[in-house]
């Protein structure tokens, strides 16, 4: 447990030393912010449904850049090694580099609080749907960096890590609007795997066990996925 | 203290190492010397459980491998071929991750032990800077703090010379000659002076297989002493020269070298090979020359030994 915290502070920190947190928060903070505030005065809802339903596509893509150097870096610098020959277990690696990952995502959407903020100055605003959409945020954060994370344990290649984790995520994120090309007898399965139902359900103010369910399984599946990848390249 | 038994490693068809045993005393410095690719860095990958063997047991102190895996890695300082360490970090920050994630919770103690590293290593005067910065002797350096910080009964370090310039390679083998008179020291070399100088035993290691392991004393007696002669004359002809050489024992071998400097002729001398005593000509040399007027540059003895094993052991089709 204290392995696993001290690996998770020092790759969180990381990301603050090198310009790709500054370049990947701005990044995200803009895109969101376009679509969000575009329509926004068009619509006039003091609500944020349009900027967390934009959440899942952006995420698809910021967060496997945000993971992308996880493995492949040390892999490919041979820190690897030093960290394996460490008195640490794949278990408090994985953890501790899936936890820096998620932390750093989060600490990404703090400033867009700024959002409800205004909002609540200009129009009555509710504040369950907020609050429930930023927990889903967060799940659907995890999820997305545990998959982010197994792509780069996969690949001493920063790039194809990153191309591996916007595939997955990808999918995950619009398989939901897929659903008209898939056999109608697997669809009542195929429905359920989507990452984007669930997030919405979420970010209404809905909280499902089925929902929570659903992420926490995303996240074990894929750092059991990166734990079995790390043993099998040992 | 260490002990390795039928130790392998495959790598898909390639057999990188081929069934190993070896003990490893308490105290003891161990050099395993071999050829590139001979299976020196898969054998220390194995003991400090980066690889997993594809069969065979390594059993450190009384813990096994790969059950107690985080045991005997903290027990193992470990310096990986080419130290790589986390470009990004400063010096003392990687430090300070090494000294915690090794358990070293006291502020106090972590803080002492940096002192004493870097006394050891001489790393006072680049603690503030980022490690992508530094040259690889310096970085040499850090990694071995970093293998040491624990204080360790068991060191590995993978080529810790290689890459270095001639001070640094001194100075790192004072180091281990220092820290090795307590502790357990395994590491690897291709460079033969540097594990004759500095290990109590070697192990010379040729496609995957371990074909010599002695003490490094027997392991200089068990050849035929196979010492030469260099001489350089000043003011005389080659053939001349040849000529009185040959004069004195008809079965020297007089190779003719490069001259040391212009204007000397310059010899390498072996005695014949199927001579069993190993006289020393160099009184009888000197004895000849002195009737004429050349003058004597130089006239050295050197020994051969671990050269001549080394060749032997690990020749191609060997």
């Amino acid at each position: 447990m204290k392995q696993i915290k001290i690996i998770a502070i020092k790759e969180f920190k990381d990301y603050f030393i090198s310009p790709i947190a500054y370049i990947v928060i701005s990044l995200f903070l803009i895109v969101t912010g376009w679509f969000f505030f575009s329509t926004f005065f068009i619509f006039g809802r003091a609500d944020l449904r349009d900027f967390f339903s934009l959440l899942p596509i952006t995420f698809s893509f910021i967060i496997p850049a945000i993971t992308m150097r996880l493995f492949s870096e040390e892999k490919n610098i041979g820190s690897y090694e030093t960290l394996l020959t460490l008195p640490v277990s794949f278990t408090d690696i994985a953890l501790g580099k899936f936890f820096a990952a998620t932390l750093f995502t989060a600490s990404m959407l703090i400033p867009t609080i700024s959002y409800p903020i205004f909002i609540s100055f200009i129009g009555e605003i509710d504040s369950g749907p907020v609050i429930g959409g930023y927990m889903g945020a967060i799940f659907l954060a995890a999820a997305y960096c545990s998959i982010g994370l197994f792509a780069s344990s996969l690949t001493r290649n920063q790039i194809v890590a990153f191309i591996i984790g916007c595939a997955l995520c990808f999918t995950l994120t619009i398989l939901d609007k897929l659903l008209f090309f898939m056999p109608t007898k697997i669809i009542w399965v195929i429905e359920h795997i989507g990452a984007t139902s669930h997030f919405t359900n979420i970010s209404k103010g809905i909280i499902d066990s089925r929902d929570i369910l659903y992420f926490v399984s995303v996240i074990f599946i894929f750092i059991f996925s990166t734990y079995l990848v790390m043993h099998e390249k040992n | 203290m260490i002990e390795v038994q039928n130790l392998t490693k495959n790598f898909k068809d390639f057999r990188a190492v081929d069934n190993i045993s070896m003990t490893i005393r308490k105290g003891e410095i161990l050099g395993l010397l071999g050829p590139n690719g001979a299976g020196k860095t898969t054998t220390l990958r194995m003991l400090t459980g980066y690889f997993r063997p594809s069969s065979g047991t390594i059993k450190i102190k009384d813990f096994q491998m790969p059950k107690d895996a985080i045991r005997i890695k903290s027990l193992i300082g470990y310096l990986p071929e080419s130290a790589p360490l986390y470009h990004n970090m400063l010096v003392y920050d990687y430090l300070e991750y090494i000294a915690k994630i090794k358990g070293i919770d006291d502020k106090e103690k972590r803080y002492d032990r940096f002192l004493q590293l870097s006394d050891l290593c001489g790393l006072s005067s680049i603690m503030d800077k980022p490690i992508a910065t530094l040259s690889k002797g310096l970085k040499q350096r850090v990694g071995l703090a970093h293998a040491m910080m624990t204080d360790p009964q068991i060191l590995i370090l993978d080529e810790p010379t290689s890459g270095l310039d001639p001070n640094q390679i001194a100075e790192i083998r004072d180091i281990i000659k220092t820290i090795g008179k307590e502790k357990t020291i395994i590491f690897s070399t291709h460079i033969l002076s540097e594990a004759e100088a500095t290990c109590d035993r070697i192990a010379i290691i040729n496609k995957g297989r371990v074909v010599a392991d002695d003490t490094t004393d027997n392991l200089k007696q068990s050849v035929k002493q196979n010492s030469f002669i260099n001489l350089s004359l000043k003011g005389a002809s080659k053939d001349t020269a040849k000529t009185l050489l040959k004069s004195i024992d008809s079965n020297l071998n007089i190779k003719d070298v490069e001259p040391v400097e212009e204007g000397l002729v310059s010899f390498e001398i072996t005695n014949s090979d199927d001579r069993s005593d190993d006289r020393d000509f160099r009184s009888d040399i000197y004895l000849k020359i002195k009737e004429t007027d050349w003058i004597i540059i130089q006239l050295t003895k050197k020994s051969q030994a671990l050269e001549k094993i080394f060749q032997e052991l690990t020749r191609e089709g060997a």
